[in-house]
């Protein structure tokens, strides 16, 4: 137990307030299942017993946008559709981040076609992009982790250019 | 600022206001709700759109609002060769990839008339029938999510997981497979897979006895779905549903057995039916169905033929990858197959397979060139959404989320 | 007499007017009938006691592009009694194309007919509803005609902004 030795042999630690929001940030996302086509299946799959996403703190999949702060974006995204992603992606409180899982949500995939956004960053800001098609449940985790490397380097600087009122509104 | 002020001038906007606030509280209770169900939504199985109206709890109303993953699979069809589609169609009903694969590859042969060698007709059977297998226990284990049994989920994905790891054998891929090709399939499959399958099947059998256990001793399960959502044989012939939803309304039709294809007519299997038509029929059904097929599964592993997988058929069948590298004929066929495509007679056909989740048909019409001029899917899951309305009706809201459980729908195959 | 001649001569029988063609490819049978006749034609084979083809599994249409009759109705209507699928077809030749609605008969048509709406554009007179099944209401255009580009037509349909 790494803490607890720490603890007794020292009785404290010190760390930067940004290291420890950041840290309990990574280590505990709460994604939002943007489940649209097959992509799903398999994020669903990568909740399950045999890849279990719960090792990395992200078990809590909340279908309300209001309690998430990962959006995984696992399907082909139409036009008719996009709509309700950006709106979802709208009520989503910041700070959030964004995975585009799959070749179809990255960029059309194999999808040429009249009804289908060639790439969800035509109207989301996009983290991270998982290749495959449908990407298999270890490679949804590596991009969870990519995430959370990235989550780790978030400071408070980072968000000095929003007014305070308006973090605050955004964290409710 | 202006924007209160433009109310404050406009007189209807204000007329408009004064009425919202004379509104009293009890104006509401007589008010029927309209209210949104999806595209976003956990129970809707993807992205299906419901607008309910209600009266107090109770539907008076339902509007299923369908195309929010319409990805235009028969226009890009038109544009691309028959052996191009194959891997388009695993993504059509994405939990039973391989019984797609079968079913398009049967109707093309059918109209390019192929033959195709035994042991590759009994190799489609295998995996039609453990892709079947892997899309019932998703059924079962997401509707029974749906009414608030969560281990099931989990159960059910547990097995299934050891079928994509069969498929990832296989087919090299564990999900979209895109295993069949015209004329046979992509590779033979070897004594460990097999030996692979049989364990499956022997671990799956106690599996789906414990499941049972587990919801049966579930009163709330029971309640919830007992005598919900009953659709009549009449209606369920007359909206077209097809499937283990047709049959658990007590219509004994199965494309396996009216019109046999591959090798299901020297098979033995039942065909299960229930006559309550409710949403626990269905759920009966699918296991039923499981179990079936691990009858059909037991019996293609002892009568599996030796021999090819992929027909001699150098006009309409692409050669192996090794004799094209080595072969002066082989590449000539390749180029050709790839260029100008497998070129069918000129003509329309219809075929249609037994998919989990009813009848899949290709209607494929032919100019003569390598290109489809049209290819129609006929998707179960769209047939079988259009009973939701009529199921819905009367039924309260919470029965809304159990009714379309039971029912299966999977949005890529019904938005195509 | 095995079902597709049941069905030849009774169909032949009552409507041997309004018949076109009688095609058998690949043993599926498929009746081309005038387009005034095609409700006709299926209530008679929905209510004939020998031929009951009581389910409509399909209705979808051809677009031929250069053909003067330019779109063809597709129906697939299947019999448990025969065990049957059996095809019909009426050509169109009016522009915007219409053809009356089989929804009365088979009320499954009622989708598909829409389905058909949305993507060629064929106008079924007398359907209950007639909305588009796929595309978002205010697209004007339908996608599987065959002059409409696989890749759409820029700007047909909306995307939210990116705004950061």
């Amino acid at each position: 137990m790494g803490l607890e030795a720490v603890l007794q042999k020292d009785g404290f630690l010190t760390t930067t307030i940004d290291a420890i929001v950041a840290w309990s940030r990574k280590s505990s996302v709460w994604p939002m299942p943007m489940g649209i086509s097959c992509c799903a299946i398999e994020m669903i799959a990568a909740a399950d017993p045999k890849y279990d996403i719960a090792r990395f703190g992200s078990e809590v999949m909340r279908f309300s946008p209001r309690q998430s702060d990962l959006m995984i974006v696992a399907g082909t995204v139409t036009y008719k559709m996009a709509q309700v992603v950006r709106r979802i992606y709208d009520q989503m409180p910041e700070p959030k981040w964004v995975i585009a899982m799959g070749a179809c949500t990255s960029s059309g995939g194999m999808y040429r076609s009249y009804s289908v956004v060639q790439g969800i960053d035509q109207f989301l800001p996009v983290d991270v992009y998982t290749a495959g098609c449908p990407p298999r449940p270890e490679n949804l985790l590596n991009a969870l982790m990519t995430i959370q490397e990235k989550i780790s380097k978030t400071k408070a600087r980072d968000f000095k250019n929003r007014s305070l009122a308006e973090l605050e509104h955004s964290q409710n | 600022m202006d924007r209160i002020k433009q109310i404050y001038n406009d007189e209807k906007l204000l007329k408009k206001l004064q009425e919202d606030r004379d509104i009293s509280i009890e104006d509401v209770l007589e008010n029927e709700m309209v209210i949104n169900m999806g595209p976003q939504h956990p129970a809707t199985h993807g992205v299906l759109r419901l607008v309910l109206r209600l009266d107090g709890e109770t539907v008076t109303g339902i509007i299923p609002e369908l195309g929010y993953l319409h990805r235009g699979y028969e226009k890009m069809a038109e544009n691309m060769s028959f052996i191009e589609f194959i891997p388009h169609t695993d993504r059509l009903d994405y939990l039973a990839t391989m019984c797609n694969n079968v079913g398009y590859v049967l109707a093309v042969e059918k109209l390019a008339g192929i033959e195709t060698p035994k042991r590759a007709q009994y190799i489609r059977m295998i995996v039609a029938e453990l892709s079947r297998i892997a899309s019932h226990l998703i059924a079962i284990g997401t509707f029974a999510m749906d009414v608030g049994a969560v281990t099931m989920v989990m159960w059910t994905f547990r097995e299934r997981e050891k079928v994509n790891s069969i498929f990832d054998r296989i087919a090299g891929a564990r999900f979209t497979t895109s295993y069949t090709r015209i004329g046979g399939v992509a590779s033979d499959i070897d004594d460990q897979s097999i030996a692979e399958i049989a364990k499956f099947l022997t671990e799956l059998e106690p599996a789906l006895v414990e499941m049972d256990k587990l919801m049966l001793s579930n009163r709330i399960f029971i309640d919830r779905l007992e005598g919900i959502g009953i659709l009549p044989k009449e209606d369920a012939i007359a909206l077209g549903v097809t499937g283990p939803n047709l049959r658990a309304s007590g219509v004994e039709y199965d494309v396996r057995r009216a019109k046999p294809y591959l090798f299901y007519n020297e098979i033995d299997f039942k065909i299960p039916t229930f006559t309550q038509g409710d949403c626990l029929a269905r759920y009966f059904q699918r296991g039923d169905e499981v179990r079936e097929s691990v009858k059909i599964l037991r019996q293609c592993l002892d009568k599996i033929p030796q021999g090819e997988v992929i027909a001699n058929n150098p006009k309409k069948v692409l050669p192996h990858k090794t004799e094209i590298y080595s072969k002066m004929e082989e590449l000539i066929h390749d180029f050709m197959i790839i260029n100008f495509g497998i070129n069918p007679p000129v003509g329309d056909t219809y075929f249609s397979v037994e998919n989990p989740k009813g009848e899949l048909g290709f209607y494929i019409v032919s100019n003569g060139s390598g290109q489809p001029w049209k290819l129609k899917i006929h998707s179960p899951s769209f047939c079988n959404l259009q009973a939701v309305s009529q199921l819905c009706k009367g039924a309260m809201i919470s029965d809304v989320v159990a009714i379309i459980g039971s029912l299966d729908p999977v949005m890529g195959e019904a938005d195509k | 007499m095995n079902t597709k001649e049941l069905i030849i001569e009774k169909v032949k029988e009552k409507f041997s007017e309004s018949v076109e063609e009688i095609s058998d490819f690949r043993d599926d049978l498929s009746i081309t009938i005038k387009k005034d006749q095609i409700v006709n034609l299926g209530r008679f084979l929905k209510e004939n006691s020998d031929l009951q083809f009581i389910m409509c599994k399909d209705v979808t249409a051809i677009d031929w592009a250069t053909r003067k009759k330019r779109f063809t109705t597709v129906y697939h209507i299947y019999s448990f009694k025969l065990n049957y699928t059996l095809r019909l077809k009426s050509n169109i030749d009016d522009d915007p194309p219409t053809i009356e609605t089989v929804s009365p008969i088979w009320p499954s048509a009622n989708w598909y007919e829409r389905e058909t709406w949305d993507m060629y554009g064929i106008k079924f007179i007398n359907h209950p509803d007639l909305r588009r099944m796929y595309m978002p209401e205010g697209f004007e255009h339908h996608p599987l005609k065959k002059d409409f580009p696989v890749l759409g037509i820029p700007g047909s349909l909306p995307l939210p902004n990116k705004a950061d």
